[in-house]
């Protein structure tokens, strides 16, 4: 149920962001969800990428400051309520969020990764009450 | 005008007499109360009754800011603790600092050499003088006080910052001289544009600044922006403080007050005593203080001294600007920053050795000080919220140990640039020289 997310520490620099997707590339790591958190001087890149631990290795290698985190990527119908529904699961259930990106895919569907306090907790919760949590196998479909 | 003539103007054949009766007896006291001196002397074989002119202070062995920090806090007193009246410190490595303390007659002796340094700068008792010097630890703002009161000048002890007070008090006050860091008078001055002061309803004439390097053109601008003619002095605590030397109205050079102070240059490498005119390191040995006598003090200033008689009357040996340091230590806004300092919180914060630089600037003469951080793994946290808590932890332990507040960056892992697998430690964009 744990899906392993790459945290990135990024300069603002023009071309920076360039450089590392360049480098995913090269080694065809396919990234299937993305954010930044961003500040004056720096961002924190997120991502969800196939073969994960690799693309840590390889970024690392090119000195890039790389984390491995552990986070959950639940998947919402793509309509009006959809993420509000289980966003009142989390919240009711005492769950902090520390911070969560989402994109639709598809018609259909929307996939919703989250990081909280306790994510042994949030998948308790998300699994009592049906909801759908993505596979580690399952990241390339997204 | 001179405050004290007869030891401003003495001849140097006699100068050097009373330096040396001066040192000599001051060599007596400490072989007798700092067991740190008897034992450095014992080590050379030299007994006090070996020192008996100022030929000898060669003989003696120096001392350098790591022996005040190995007798941190009070060891190299020659004192008792009961006599010693006033405590000054400076920031220092690892939150140990440099401590510096005055008996009675050092305060008194203290009060006299700025005196004699106000006095050049044209100071006298009808003045009122602003002393916008940081009060407190640092020696600035007390020491130009005491000097000031003992010419009978009206001491408005108004301490640093707070420029908006600065300018009110004097306009209103009509501050004749003030007293600060030249890049603070730089400052201040801009401030006076910006706040639309009329300038001829000032009554300032003189300045009096020290605590930092600066350059001529800086100089000019302050003079310019202040309409006043401004002064250099030089002093360091663990010497006396501020008043060790100053510029007289000839502006050539600074008079070393070498009745108390006795100055050297000495190549830093070899230690071997230069002539006068040669590029060096300056050493002190303030052969009259009571509490802190130190022998042959390394100051890791470099400069040359000139003892030709000077327009002015006085006889007195002037130094130059000094122009660098012959260690890494900075004067950022006044205050003396070594880069291990910085080192040392960053290693608190962590278990490995982080990598990091400090950007020394000037913007609208202020110094600034960014201090980047290599995020390195062991400080990464993908949460901005953690990032941020470190940012903030690194720059209030640094505000601290250092007493100045710093900009940090946080950048990328191998951003900062390494010569030979060494990293560099300092970028002063600073134009000084």
């Amino acid at each position: 149920m744990i899906i392993k997310q790459l945290s990135v520490f990024l300069e603002n620099r023009t071309g920076r962001l360039t450089e590392l997707t360049g480098i995913l590339e090269e080694n065809d790591i396919n990234i299937s969800a993305f954010s930044i958190a961003d500040t004056a001087d720096y961002g924190i890149l997120r991502m969800i990428v196939g073969r994960p631990l690799e693309a840590a290795e390889v970024l690392r290698k090119q000195g890039f400051a790389v984390k491995v985190t552990d986070v959950v990527a639940m998947i919402v119908p793509h309509r009006p309520g959809g993420i509000h529904k289980a966003l009142q699961i989390i919240s009711d259930n005492n769950v902090a969020i520390d911070y969560m990106y989402a994109f639709a895919s598809g018609e259909c569907k929307a996939t919703v990764v989250i990081r909280a306090d306790s994510l042994e907790k949030l998948i308790e919760v998300l699994t009592e009450h049906k909801m759908e949590l993505l596979q580690e196998g399952d990241v390339t479909q997204v | 005008m001179i405050w004290n003539t007869e030891y401003e103007c003495m001849e140097r054949e006699e100068l050097r007499k009373l330096q040396g009766e001066r040192v000599k007896n001051m060599v007596r006291r400490v072989y007798d109360s700092v067991p740190f001196y008897r034992k450095k002397l014992q080590e050379r074989g030299i007994e006090p009754g070996d020192i008996n002119t100022i030929n000898d202070l060669q003989k003696l062995p120096f001392t350098t800011k790591q022996d005040l920090r190995d007798n941190y806090p009070f060891s190299l007193f020659a004192v008792p603790q009961s006599e010693v009246v006033r405590l000054h410190a400076s920031s220092g490595t690892t939150g140990k600092s440099t401590v510096v303390g005055y008996t009675h007659n050092d305060i008194q002796m203290w009060s006299e050499v700025v005196a004699r340094s106000l006095t050049m700068a044209g100071v006298t008792k009808s003045d009122i003088i602003q002393v916008a010097y940081g009060y407190g630890l640092f020696t600035g703002g007390l020491g130009l006080h005491y000097g000031a009161e003992k010419v009978g000048a009206s001491v408005i002890p108004i301490s640093g910052g707070n420029t908006k007070k600065q300018l009110q008090l004097m306009e209103d006050f009509g501050s004749t001289v003030i007293a600060c860091t030249p890049s603070y008078a730089a400052h201040l001055g801009e401030a006076l544009l910006e706040e639309k002061i009329d300038r001829t309803k000032l009554k300032l004439r003189a300045g009096v600044f020290g605590a930092e390097p600066w350059t001529e053109e800086m100089r000019s601008q302050i003079e310019q922006l202040l309409g006043i003619k401004a002064y250099d002095i030089y002093g360091l605590s663990e010497i006396i403080g501020p008043g060790v030397s100053m510029e007289c109205r000839c502006q050539n050079g600074m008079h070393i007050f070498e009745d108390h102070f006795i100055p050297e240059i000495i190549d830093p490498e070899t230690c071997e005593v230069l002539p006068y005119g040669q590029l060096g390191e300056l050493v002190f040995t303030p052969a009259t203080k009571e509490a802190m006598p130190l022998i042959r003090y390394r100051t890791r200033d470099l400069t040359r001294l000139h003892a030709e008689k000077c327009d002015c009357g006085r006889t007195l040996v002037r130094m130059e600007k000094c122009v660098g340091r012959s260690d890494d230590m900075l004067i950022i806004r006044g205050v003396n920053v070594f880069p291990s300092q910085v080192e040392s919180v960053l290693l608190e914060m962590s278990e490995t050795k982080p990598h990091y630089l400090l950007v020394v600037d000037r913007e609208n003469n202020l110094d600034t000080l960014e201090i980047q951080v290599e995020v390195e793994e062991q400080f990464f946290s993908d949460e901005v919220k953690e990032l941020e808590g470190l940012r903030h932890r690194v720059k209030s332990n640094i505000a601290s140990l250092l007493g100045i507040s710093a900009t940090i960056r946080l950048v990328e892992p191998g951003t900062i640039e390494r010569s030979m697998g060494k990293a560099q430690r300092v970028v002063d964009k600073r134009k000084l020289k």
